[in-house]
């Protein structure tokens, strides 16, 4: 079969002979990490002796940079440092996967892990208890790179009868995102739905609501566990924004955002504030809205699928085509939370609620923005 | 390949996921019907406990614009929770839940025709009208051309068919088999299945339902149709004539009965029901498939078991009438009759409310009466 890759015909069966193995009191760990590309993750395992209760229970670690773009040979050492454990879908209880930042040598922050200056962001506003949800979309490919189940050579019908369809010929690729569903729910993601998209095996799911940090490392845990779930079944899920040209839905990650002053009695005056601050830093959030400083979004933001041009900042009530959307639910309660509609599929999740929690809550015109915070395009 | 790639997925990598624990948590699937009248769409969210009861799911929103249901610019739409069953794909705990769909001003959208179903219904809780519809479907390969048939060809003429068994006769049993089991996991009213005229056609029935379960669970169980075809890589149709020339087309026989026709002497309430929809031909014509007719055009031919769209009529035993009295109603004096006039891709809601406004609430004339002035 063309389109599922060979690793995922080796025999199961096989398989399960030996993952039915006990372990003993030994722990596989399996060490999740972002790489040098900014939209890449690695992964390798070791040994505990005891089943880790907490992340603290977890050895620092380190790996060899020069393999994964983010160091050169001869100082290629780099650290892992532990960050938020889950449970582990693929090997399950008591194996764990954990997520981490990466140091250089010197120990400063790695050129893609965003994570530590959004930990400092979100620290300094925390009495706001900023909530984010994100919308992550993603196209499902065959491992000849076209979209999973499309004609060989070939396109299927137009867009319209696939967002949220049923049947086989609206539905590509439904076990996936069963698997996937299953996976997060057990390993401790907080996953709040799932639906098929527009394009035809493009598919969505959303993880949230969670707090400042925290929804940088479920997202991109969900991510690790949806390419191994892909890996599983021998396709491939892109994050990239626009995966397909022409008459075809591109890929983004809808960020919705509340604090605590929007989601009380009268809030929807903070999230107009909110979004007049936004307005004014239009630039500033695209560049950070992907891993390559806007121009992974210029393919995808056209004005054209549901999107608003990448050159024009816009909001409004109920409206797909504006940067911000304020739901109708919103806008009729007068309280509750936005949705910026611009983060592209590949973005890190952690710059951006980071560019959005600083612009909403601490920019002012005095205030210079510090080094951290303006991060170089790639 | 006449199966879908999706379908061809490794199923023991899927069920090591599926056999996950998931805590607390369940997942609820939002089900509601799109801007064709016909189509339908799903999606999910995770709950933190069991739903026990429909009051308990909360209210959803979607984009319409992407269902042809509303204007990117103003695409909001709620869904409201209107009937929950079991999830036979993903088991207990989870919930599949039927939602109605209004628009931004909270007015039903264009296709949700179950609001004024249950307005109707709810007129008539005394009659206990209870429901039995017969939902005929035509499996496809996912090239369109029906299930089991030879490549760009045609199999022997109708006649084995019917009810038939062999692997000459029945096109894809195992379909039928799976959607009858899961209906009755989910708790759809199913009452029994067998094969149809042409080959690869198949039916199955739902009912005796009262009132406005009829339409929720006949969505669902086209619903649960749709996704066990999913599975299997093949696609259903619900076309009323998928194939032209001499062979039969897909309907939705609904039987009616109300608690007076149920009793002695109940024949004379069904003769005098039958005389007022005679009257009211071209407004039911137009309740009975989602285009105002135009799809029943291609099918009620009076030629293979139909009657003319353009004339009533009513027989006892007679499958060639707009109404079948059926036998044994006829000696026992009471009972129910078969409406064969809907589609198979009708929408339950509104054939239920017109034969309820027509043979209860007597009314008359091509319009139907707006109760609320």
């Amino acid at each position: 079969m063309a389109s599922v890759s060979l690793s995922s015909r080796l025999n199961k069966a096989v398989r399960q002979q030996y993952m039915s193995l006990p372990q003993g009191e030994r722990v596989q760990v399996t060490y999740i990490w972002i790489d040098g590309s900014g939209e890449g993750l690695r992964n390798k395992t070791r040994t505990l002796d005891v089943e880790p209760q907490t992340i603290d229970d977890i050895p620092e670690w380190n790996f060899d940079g020069s393999s994964t773009y983010q160091a050169e040979g001869s100082n290629s050492d780099m650290y892992l440092v532990p960050v938020r454990m889950f449970r582990d879908p693929f090997t399950k209880d008591p194996n764990k996967l954990v997520l981490c930042e990466v140091l250089k040598y010197n120990r400063l922050p790695a050129e893609t892990n965003h994570r530590m200056s959004c930990n400092k962001v979100m620290e300094e506003i925390k009495e706001h208890i900023i909530w984010f949800g994100m919308e992550q979309e993603y196209t499902l490919l065959g491992i000849d790179g076209h979209p999973y189940s499309w004609p060989t050579n070939g396109f299927p019908r137009p867009q319209g009868p696939y967002y949220c369809g049923v049947g086989a010929d609206k539905c590509f690729g439904r076990d996936i995102v069963e698997c996937h569903y299953k996976a997060c729910l057990y390993a401790g993601v907080n996953i709040y739905g799932s639906n098929a998209e527009v394009m035809p095996s493009q598919w969505e799911y959303q993880v949230g609501p969670c707090e400042g940090i925290e929804m940088g490392d479920q997202l991109w845990v969900s991510r690790f566990l949806l390419h191994r779930v892909c890996e599983d079944f021998g396709v491939l899920a892109t994050l990239d924004p626009k995966p397909m040209t022409g008459n075809w839905n591109g890929a983004g990650c809808h960020t919705n955002v509340s604090t605590k002053q929007m989601r009380e009695e009268g809030g929807l005056e903070f999230i107009e504030q909110a979004i007049e601050k936004l307005g004014k830093r239009h630039k500033e959030h695209i560049r950070m809205y992907d891993p390559n400083g806007g121009k992974d979004n210029v393919r995808r933001l056209t004005g054209r699928h549901e999107t608003a041009s990448i050159n024009d900042f816009s909001a409004g009530v109920a409206n797909r085509a504006a940067s911000i959307r304020i739901p109708r639910q919103v806008g009729q309660e007068k309280k509750g939370y936005f949705e910026d509609r611009r983060p592209s599929a590949n973005c890190d999740p952690y710059a951006v609620t980071k560019v959005i929690a600083y612009t909403c809550l601490l920019h002012s015109e005095d205030r210079e923005e510090s080094e951290e915070e303006n991060i170089p395009a790639m | 390949m006449a199966t879908s790639t999706s379908s061809k997925l490794s199923k023991a990598v899927k069920q090591h996921y599926m056999d996950l624990p998931q805590g607390d948590k369940v997942q609820a699937m939002y089900i509601w019907i799109d801007g064709s009248g016909e189509g339908l769409r799903c999606k999910t969210r995770t709950l933190d406990s069991e739903p026990k009861t429909i009051e308990e799911l909360p209210e959803w929103n979607f984009d319409g614009s992407s269902t042809y249901q509303s204007e990117g610019s103003n695409s909001d739409m709620f869904l409201i929770p209107a009937a929950m069953f079991r999830d036979p794909f993903r088991r207990d705990p989870n919930k599949l839940v039927l939602c109605e769909v209004l628009k931004y001003n909270r007015k039903p959208a264009e296709t949700n025709l179950r609001n004024t179903c249950k307005q109707i219904m709810s007129m008539v809780d005394n009659n206990h009208p209870w429901f039995g519809m017969e939902q005929e479907y035509t499996l496809l390969g996912t090239d369109g051309h029906p299930f089991g048939w030879p490549s760009n060809g045609f199999p022997g003429p109708q006649g084995p068919y019917y009810c038939g068994v062999g692997a000459d006769k029945a096109y894809g049993r195992d379909v039928v088999e799976a959607h009858y089991r899961a209906c009755l996991y989910a708790g759809v009213d199913i009452c029994g299945t067998n094969a149809e005229v042409m080959p690869a056609q198949w039916e199955f029935q739902v009912g005796p339902t009262e009132g406005i379960n009829m339409g929720d669970h006949l969505w669902i169980a086209r619903f649960i149709l749709h996704r066990v075809c999913e599975d299997f890589g093949v696609v259903v149709s619900f076309d009323p004539k998928p194939i032209t020339g001499n062979w039969n087309g897909a309907g939705c026989h609904t039987n009616f009965s109300t608690k007076e026709m149920r009793e002695d002497g109940g024949l004379k309430i069904i003769e005098e029901s039958i005389d007022r929809l005679a009257k009211r031909h071209q407004y039911h014509i137009r309740a009975y498939d989602p285009k105002g007719g135009l799809d029943n055009a291609r099918r009620l031919t009076g030629r293979h078991e139909t009657s003319s769209i353009d004339e009533f009529s009513a027989g006892v035993a007679n499958r060639g009438a707009s109404i079948r009295i059926p036998r044994a109603v006829g000696q026992d004096k009471k009972g129910y009759f078969e409406d064969r006039r809907p589609s198979a891709n009708c929408d339950p809601y509104i054939v239920t409310e017109a034969l309820v406004r027509t043979c209860l609430l007597k009314e008359e004339g091509e319009e139907p009466r707006d109760y609320r002035k």
